[in-house]
């Protein structure tokens, strides 16, 4: 039987790659095509209603409230970034540099470092929830039993606080992400290299500058570009410590609980709205894509192969 | 004169490789108080009563009063919501890395027509994030009638966790040799048979660190069950954590007690395994 063989080659093959496909095509590809087609739709509660073009772009990016709301979510998804590109990549760089070195105690440094990371960030969020109360927390009792009693504050409750609370549980959760992807580009510097820079120069810092910074520039563009899809999708921990609500009064108001209300209503039940919704998820989608693009462009080019 | 200067440039050498040295040192110790405080905390006042929680809320507790432990067993549906866990993470791992294996050694093991497009089409879905498109998600699993069914989870994480784990399994696969699968077709062997019984073993390695790239992830997620499950009797761990977290807000030792007990599981395993945890769930950041 010639042909056969060459046959049922091919029907193995398609055995093999057709149900995954499948599964990505239906939960993966479908859903984000429907998602952008969605948006350009009234919705009545679940049922699709008239093709209504851009008008719920238009909404959420130019009617009152929401052209409020959305430029208040997003401009605190942006400090929340760069709030964290510092302290907890940069923090992450420095416990790398500091865990590389191998001194004594290092595997069970690393080992701690990285246990947060392992925990659901609702945990976490409780966590810091009850460590933040104003009366009953840890964080208060301790400036309290210090004599510091002046630092105590309802941390989760004030405009000029709050944001920064969220940001630090965060840092405090996933530090350890980039400290052991840094680590791991660290390693991988050929000794050579180490060796010709200890020959020329004692200076730690140009050590740093000069040689380890651009030799882990690969794993600086992955931690960069997850920390910023990261940043734009925050919700968990907002959404455990201040509510749905952003409270106080939207100062914790981010993009990832403001598409939720508006989606799926808020807790009093009201104002569930698909279409404008779904044109937030489409707006904040482009954007992630977009600069996560960007970012990983640049950032590759800088990248030296080693 | 050289001597002297040589032994003079020597001491100043070590001087200064002990002071960054404990420089190190007391920045790892002091992070490493950092990450460790607020669990050991958690942990005390697990144990503790509200006013010793208020008190000395480090002070070491007496381990045998296991009272808010008991109420958490006894009085919430903990341990529902941790079968349910098991369950929904259990099942989405076996799918994952089952149509995961099999695309990605297809792509791996054979050329074919289409076989970059295959692995651009998983690809793509790498860093997509799947929440913005929880609308049509939510949609999608009511029209195919799975909403509040545990099927709506195991689904939709095995949507997540297939890209990445294709990704992983197809770089792992193309490494391995080619002579056991030649030998194997020399001598008549089939195609299913070359790849359950002599390649698929030594893949092994790889799919534990797909397994433990999606397990914590998944083990995690709350995002999803908030979405798609209303039953109190479906509710996974985290999303049964928030529900319990609401009934004793003013008991903090029982609290404490519930994070305790939805944290232990994962802490008891990763510091058991903790390189393949972290080689896991670092692997996709890591080339």
């Amino acid at each position: 039987m010639p042909g056969s063989p060459l046959v049922s080659r091919r029907l193995w093959i398609s055995a093999l790659i057709v149900p995954p496909l499948a599964f990505v095509a239906l939960f993966v590809v479908y859903p984000i095509i429907s998602a952008f087609a969605y948006a350009f739709f009234h919705w009545n509660g679940l049922a699709r209603g008239e093709f209504v073009g851009f008008a719920n772009f238009y909404k959420v990016l130019f009617t009152q409230p929401y052209a409020d709301w959305t430029v208040n979510a997003f401009l605190h998804n942006v400090w929340v970034f760069f709030a964290l590109m510092v302290l907890q990549n940069g923090l992450g760089f420095l416990l790398a540099y500091c865990l590389w070195r191998e001194l004594p105690g290092a595997a069970f440094h690393r080992i701690s470092v990285f246990l947060p990371v392992v925990l659901s960030t609702i945990i976490v969020g409780f966590l810091w929830k009850l460590f933040l109360h104003p009366l009953f927390g840890v964080v208060n009792i301790s400036f309290r039993g210090l004599g510091l009693g002046g630092l105590a504050q309802p941390w989760l409750g004030q405009d000029s606080t709050a944001l920064w609370s969220l940001i630090i549980a965060n840092a405090w959760h996933m530090v350890g992400f980039p400290t052991l992807v840094f680590l791991a580009g660290m390693q991988r510097i050929p000794g050579e290299i180490l060796d010709a820079v200890r020959m020329e120069t004692e200076s730690e810092w140009t050590k740093i500058t000069k040689i380890v910074w651009p030799l882990v520039a690969p794993s600086a563009t992955v931690v960069f570009t997850l920390l910023f899809v990261g940043s734009f999708n925050w919700f968990e921990i907002p959404y455990v410590m201040v509510g749905l609500e952003g409270s106080p009064h939207g100062a914790t108001d981010v993009l990832g609980l403001y598409f939720y209300r508006t989606a799926f209503g808020n807790m009093s039940g009201s104002g569930q709205d698909f279409g404008a919704g779904s044109a937030l998820a489409v707006l904040i989608f482009v954007f992630i894509a977009l600069v996560a693009g960007i970012i990983t462009f640049k950032l590759r080019a800088r990248e030296i192969q080693i | 004169m050289n001597v002297a200067s040589q032994s003079y440039y020597d001491r100043r050498g070590i001087l200064a490789a002990l002071g960054k040295d404990g420089l190190i040192q007391l920045i790892l110790i002091l992070n490493t108080a950092v990450m460790l405080a607020p669990i050991l905390i958690m942990l005390f006042a697990a144990f503790k009563t509200n006013a010793q929680i208020f008190q000395s809320p480090f002070g070491i507790p007496d381990f045998s009063n296991v009272a808010n432990i008991t109420k958490i067993w006894n009085e919430t549906n903990f341990l529902r919501y941790l079968m349910n866990s098991v369950i929904v993470t259990g099942s989405s791992i076996v799918v994952i890395l089952t149509l995961g294996t099999m695309a990605a050694y297809a792509v791996a093991r054979y050329k074919f027509w289409g076989a970059s497009f295959v692995l651009m089409f998983f690809l793509a879905g790498l860093t997509l994030p799947l929440k913005l498109a929880i609308i049509p998600l939510f949609i999608l699993m009511r029209d195919l009638g799975i909403l509040n069914t545990q099927l709506s989870l195991i689904v939709i994480y095995v949507a997540m966790g297939l890209p990445t784990t294709v990704f992983i399994m197809t770089g792992f696969i193309r490494t391995l040799p080619n002579e056991l699968e030649d030998a194997a077709r020399m001598d008549g062997a089939s195609e299913p048979r070359i790849m359950w019984s002599i390649m698929l073993p030594l893949v092994r390695p790889a799919m534990v660190i797909a397994g433990i790239q999606n397990v914590v992830p998944i083990w995690n997620d709350f995002f999803f069950p908030l979405i798609f499950i209303q039953k109190d009797k479906l509710k996974t761990l985290p999303q049964g954590l928030t529900t319990f977290m609401g009934e004793y807000t003013t008991d903090w030792g029982v609290l404490f007690a519930g994070l305790l007990l939805s944290s232990a599981p994962v802490i008891i395993v990763y510091i058991i395994l903790s390189r393949q945890f972290i080689n896991g769930m670092t692997a996709g950041a890591v080339k």
